[in-house]
């Protein structure tokens, strides 16, 4: 299995030049990093030429990487029945640079990017209908995000005198709890209370 | 006196659907275009049932996700624990002992059953047949109480966590389960004789939402929606996980891609995974149930009255958990409904970085819209019938 993967990973090098940035192959899973520039074209490859043939999408998903320049990694998972391999293409994003919309070579992909663009705001073009997916009608804001809080801004409930629904802005009956048993022997990231008497002559 | 008769106009209607429909299977919320009672398009409108699950799971210990999973496609639940802990135990390298490979490929098809049950006799009752339904839940309630007997809850499980499973299971409960799979058959004969041959439920489903394969693929299907379309593809046989190389079963594969040849391949998908849940039975060797190192699984309460080691990796891991090393990984296995993943993304610490899920029904209901158009309205419900979706994996 891992050989089979290694010689894909020398085709495509071969057939694709210098539109793969970097592949890795760990856990037996052949990972792939292109440009934003080149994705289409590399999906397109990946599907239609005779010794990958991907024709399945399984997934394309978003990562938010706050640190990064380019802060997102969307993540396509292809599956080739004929050849019984996976392999997984990544590229690196910001809010800003519209990935090209892979509709055109999978219809699947239509609702995988809605849902990436839902979670995390990542723009694709040439997509017919990029709507929210998942969140509720007039939601703003990108709930994968980061920097969004786990609890949201909103909140709903019933209002009785107006009878119907109101949105208002999450109210906390108990402060958010954010547990942290990361063990303070093992590289923690503040430092031990008395530690920095440590430091005084 | 002959004034020229105006052609009577017509308009396109659009219906709403749901989202408290009961053939709606949960929260869907369908916008329908009609002309007459021709569908002309279906915008399916999802996410009533969104509830975070990846973002809270980025929150949690890898041991205070496994429920989640639960609660994903809830009519089988250990199914979806299975690809987390097919991911976790990847990215840690842990290989789990055999008799907890044996025991999660019986509990995987006990969901299957689960799952097959509900959806071919629901998918009756979306055209009419009714006591299918009944039969078929009997049979579910019996299964839950398994669920019962192992982890101690009939439908949130959180028994296949990384590292192996909960429990051992006792004895009696392994006869019991045997017993079971020994009376099963005739349950789905009963229903086959209700079903198969029925005029009315083949007027409904024979020739209604036709797939073929290279639409299939295209569509991002897997499971049964692919296979009844004609492609001999399973995961279990394809990509073996765990003991499933070991496990003899056939594929049942359709013919015409309707609504039909789905249904009969989950009647026959039933029947091999009786055969299946009977070989790991037999099959099933002594020995532990977890990977033994007592660092990812904790140890039992009466090695803690004991050991200090015990006591003290039982409190770690049950306040810090556990710590994965830096990594991504894809697991997937053959859920009921299909190709259930986890992408599991690891920086090291205690908490999943990122944990995309990819669910087998969010293909399949995108692909509604297509499956639908020329159909009359009443076969909408027989198509969503044979989707076998589930709100909570496609809204997740």
């Amino acid at each position: 299995m891992e050989d089979k993967l290694k010689s894909l990973a020398d085709h495509l090098a071969a057939s694709l030049g210098s539109e793969i940035v970097q592949s890795t192959l760990v856990f037996g899973e052949l990972t792939v990093q292109t440009t934003v520039g080149a994705v289409h074209h590399v999906l397109t490859h990946l599907r239609d030429d005779p010794e990958c043939r991907f024709i399945q999408l399984i997934d394309i998903c978003g990562a938010d990487y706050p640190a990064r320049a380019n802060r997102f990694d969307v993540v396509y998972h292809l599956l080739s029945l004929h050849k019984n391999q996976r392999i997984r293409v990544k590229i690196e994003t910001d809010e800003q640079t519209p990935v090209p919309s892979s509709i055109d070579i999978w219809p699947s992909a239509n609702w995988y990017e809605r849902e990436a663009f839902d979670m995390y705001g990542i723009q694709f073009s040439g997509h017919p209908d990029l709507r929210r997916l998942l969140t509720d009608y007039g939601f703003s804001g990108y709930p994968l995000r980061k920097d969004f809080p786990l609890t949201g801004y909103v909140e709903v409930r019933y209002d009785d005198d107006q009878k119907r629904v109101v949105y208002e802005p999450v109210k906390l009956t108990q402060e958010f709890r954010k547990f942290d048993y990361l063990s303070p022997w093992e590289g923690a990231k503040y430092v031990l209370p008395g530690d920095e008497k440590a430091k005084k002559p | 006196m002959s004034a020229p008769v105006a052609e009577p106009k017509t308009k396109n209607m659009t219906i709403n659907f749901g989202p408290q429909h009961p053939s709606a299977h949960g929260v869907l919320r369908l916008v329908l275009e009609l002309d007459g009672e021709i569908v002309e398009r279906a915008d399916p409108h999802i996410g009533l049932l969104h509830r975070g699950t990846e973002k809270l799971i980025e929150y949690k210990t890898y041991l205070q996700a496994v429920p989640y999973f639960d609660r994903l496609d809830y009519v089988a639940p250990m199914n979806q624990e299975h690809a987390f802990a097919l991911a976790v135990e990847r990215l840690c390298g842990i290989v789990v002992p055999p008799r907890a490979q044996y025991i999660r490929a019986l509990y995987a098809e006990l969901g299957r059953q689960l799952s097959h049950i509900l959806n071919v006799t629901t998918q009756a009752m979306d055209v009419g047949a009714m006591t299918p339904s009944l039969w078929g839940f009997e049979e579910r309630e019996k299964l839950m109480v398994f669920y019962e007997r192992a982890s101690g809850s009939r439908m949130h499980a959180a028994y296949f966590r990384p590292g192996g499973v909960h429990l051992d299971l006792p004895q009696a409960l392994i006869d019991d389960i045997y017993k079971w799979c020994e009376h099963f058959p005739k349950v789905i004969d009963d229903i086959e004789g209700l079903l198969t041959y029925s005029r009315i439920f083949k007027q409904r489903n024979v020739d209604i939402g036709v797939v073929s394969a290279e639409q299939a693929l295209a569509w991002g299907f897997s499971g049964v929606m692919l296979r009844g379309s004609g492609m001999a593809w399973d995961l279990r046989r394809a990509q073996p996980y765990e003991c499933y190389s070991d496990l003899a079963f056939d594929i049942p594969v359709g013919k015409n891609g309707d609504c039909y040849d789905r249904y009969l391949c989950r009647i026959e998908e039933m029947r091999q995974s009786v055969k299946i849940m009977r070989q790991a039975i037999e099959k099933m060797p002594k020995g532990p149930v977890n990977e033994t190192s007592g660092k990812i699984v904790p140890p039992k309460r009466a090695e803690m009255k004991n050991s200090m080691e015990a006591l003290i990796h039982h409190f770690k891991l049950y306040t810090e958990g556990y710590h994965v090393p830096a990594g991504e990984t894809y697991a997937a296995v053959e859920a009921p409904k299909g190709e259930f993943g986890v992408y599991l993304v690891a920086d090291g610490s205690n908490k999943p970085y990122r944990c995309k899920i990819r669910a087998p029904g969010f293909p399949h209901l995108q692909a509604l819209d297509f499956m639908t158009r020329g159909h009359m309205l009443a076969d909408v419900s027989a198509i969503i019938g044979s989707l076998d979706i589930v709100f909570g994996e496609v809204d997740r």
